[in-house]
């Protein structure tokens, strides 16, 4: 599975990083490290969807608040 | 509304705009010999004795725009006719000529180019004077001046000397790019090759972006330019020029800070490899001190490294300040990263070149950096942020000792100074234009003002330190 956050100017501003920092400690938490690629990218072309997250192709729309719950539903639930 | 500081500014945009105007249309070829006289139409001429001359430099200004003759590699050039040759700049008798009788400078002149008229006052017959300037040493009443042409006093590394035709030559070996002649020659007879061409062709043939990226790096002094306008407008018009993104190269500073600081650490002496003007002179004039040459590479080149390692099928294009950068993305160490560079100069006449009005745009937004690598744009901002990653490294039993070099002539005095043992610094910030990048010769404007608008710009940054910017890169 490759997760990928945007780190572009639009997304960074609506929080891209405490998005990255929870997903990283998620991660590390539930010892998906080596099942996953998290990754970053410039521009998804969806700034206004921002902060945007993709998982393989899909694009998901989250934000500091969802991200615990965008990491249950979408890549906890998948993986484990 | 001022875009540019002079009018050889202005009409070297001119040429760039049309020169781009026809490109994007695929007219170049038919239009080429016709844009001399779109921009001087008719016969009274405003520049200099005939329209025919003004068109004829305009035909070289143009070949320049279109990136200029491979045979001759420096970025900068000297459009010969174009130069004055200067008559009214070399040796002159000043009031301050008390009309001695003992004659010192007619005894030195080696070419007898000095004589007397009836009030013993001393002329110089330009025609026989081979400026050699030992009658200037020898008056006793400092009555002889020199009045150094432009371009040679704005080189303060002499790398412009004048041909026995009068016309300004550039000594390729020590020309280090950095462009201060091309701003200050009052005729604009020196001028940096462009490669909008190639830009447009990087943006054209990426067919919107689908056959692959195009990235737009901007250099953080872009805070301190297009005061016109706002910043985020600036934004919206690279993406309206057809570039997919616009990251800032003020992130790569980060990089840089964070990685320069360790190497510091390290080596216990660095100079910085940030200006790529400074690291051309010091290769070129003190070769002995290159191994001190930080070995990251420049905030430019380290963000596009990491696009280009982070994403597929993208080209990067870096828009700032500097001349130099042209020379820089040439290096083989830069050139898989970077695919072209243009100045602020090029960029205001890309927009014009589209009719793109940025005043009319809605504001994206830019912000990738951190305060510490966004102030790199001002001298002594380097210098702040490799204290600042020293702090963040943890690395507290190591005191910064920086010699921040604000132009040229400050670098070539610590390098000096370094190659006799006697710098009393174990870092130095070279920055080859006065004021840093914000003094670069690519700027469209330069004033006082923009030293403080690049820190406001610093302080706007969501991340308030280097770690925090670079944890996303991760």
């Amino acid at each position: 599975m490759k997760v990928t956050v945007c780190i572009g100017s639009s997304c960074h501003i609506k929080g891209s990083r405490p998005i990255v920092e929870t997903l990283q400690k998620l991660i590390a938490e539930n010892k998906l490290g080596d099942r996953l690629e998290l990754a970053g990218t410039f521009c998804m072309n969806k700034c206004r969807e921002g902060v945007c997250v993709s998982i393989d192709d899909k694009v998901y729309s989250v934000s500091p608040q969802t991200a615990e719950a965008f990491f249950n539903e979408n890549i906890k639930a998948k993986l484990m | 509304m001022r875009k540019f500081d002079t009018k050889v500014q202005h009409l070297k945009y001119k040429v760039l705009r049309e020169v781009a105007r026809f490109a994007w249309q695929d007219s170049l070829l038919d239009n080429i010999l016709r844009i001399p006289e779109i921009i001087v139409p008719g016969k009274i001429p405003t520049m200099r004795c005939c329209v025919y001359k003004e068109r004829a430099i305009l035909t070289e200004r143009v070949k320049l725009a279109m990136g200029g003759s491979i045979d001759k590699p420096n970025v900068i050039q000297v459009i010969d006719i174009a130069c004055d040759e200067c008559p009214a700049a070399g040796y002159d008798v000043t009031d301050s000529c008390r009309g001695c009788l003992a004659h010192r400078c007619e005894d030195v002149c080696p070419r007898g180019a000095i004589s007397f008229d009836h009030n013993y006052v001393a002329h110089i017959d330009k025609s026989k004077c081979i400026e050699c300037g030992r009658c200037a040493k020898v008056c006793p009443y400092n009555a002889i001046t020199n009045r150094k042409r432009p371009c040679q006093a704005a080189c303060k590394i002499k790398a412009i000397s004048i041909s026995s035709d009068g016309v300004a030559k550039i000594d390729d070996d020590k020309c280090i790019s950095c462009g201060a002649c091309v701003y200050q020659c009052p005729f604009g007879a020196i001028t940096d090759k462009s490669y909008i061409l190639n830009v447009i062709d990087l943006i054209k043939n990426s067919e919107n972006n689908t056959k692959y990226k195009v990235f737009a790096v901007v250099a953080p002094s872009i805070s301190s330019q297009f005061t016109y306008a706002k910043l985020g407008q600036v934004i919206s018009g690279l993406k309206e020029l057809g570039f997919f993104t616009v990251v800032e190269a003020a992130l790569g500073a980060d990089m840089v800070a964070y990685a320069e600081a360790k190497e510091l650490y390290e080596k216990g002496f660095l100079t910085s490899s940030c200006c790529p003007a400074f690291v051309s002179y010091i290769n070129s004039a003190f070769p002995a001190l290159k191994e001190h040459i930080s070995h990251n590479l420049s905030p430019m080149a380290s963000i596009a490294k990491y696009i280009k390692d982070t994403h597929e099928n993208v080209k990067v294009v870096f828009i700032g300040p500097c001349t130099a950068k042209k020379a820089e993305v040439r290096l083989k160490t830069v050139r898989p990263y970077v695919d072209s560079a243009l100045t602020f100069e090029e960029l205001q006449a890309l927009f014009d070149s589209r009719d793109i009005d940025i005043t009319s745009l809605g504001e994206d937004v830019l912000d990738n950096a951190s305060y510490f690598g966004r102030i790199f744009a001002r001298s002594g901002g380097l210098t702040d942020a490799v204290a600042q990653g020293l702090k963040e490294h943890g690395f507290n039993d190591f005191e910064l000792k920086a010699c921040t070099c604000d132009g040229i002539e400050e670098c070539k005095t610590a390098l000096l100074r370094k190659s006799k043992g006697v710098l009393p610094a174990n870092f130095i910030e070279g920055m080859a234009c006065e004021g840093g990048c914000i003094g670069g010769a690519g700027c469209l404007t330069h004033g006082e003002k923009n030293r403080a608008q690049v820190d406001k710009y610093g302080k706007e940054a969501l991340e308030k330190t280097i770690s925090d910017a670079i944890s996303l890169l991760k």
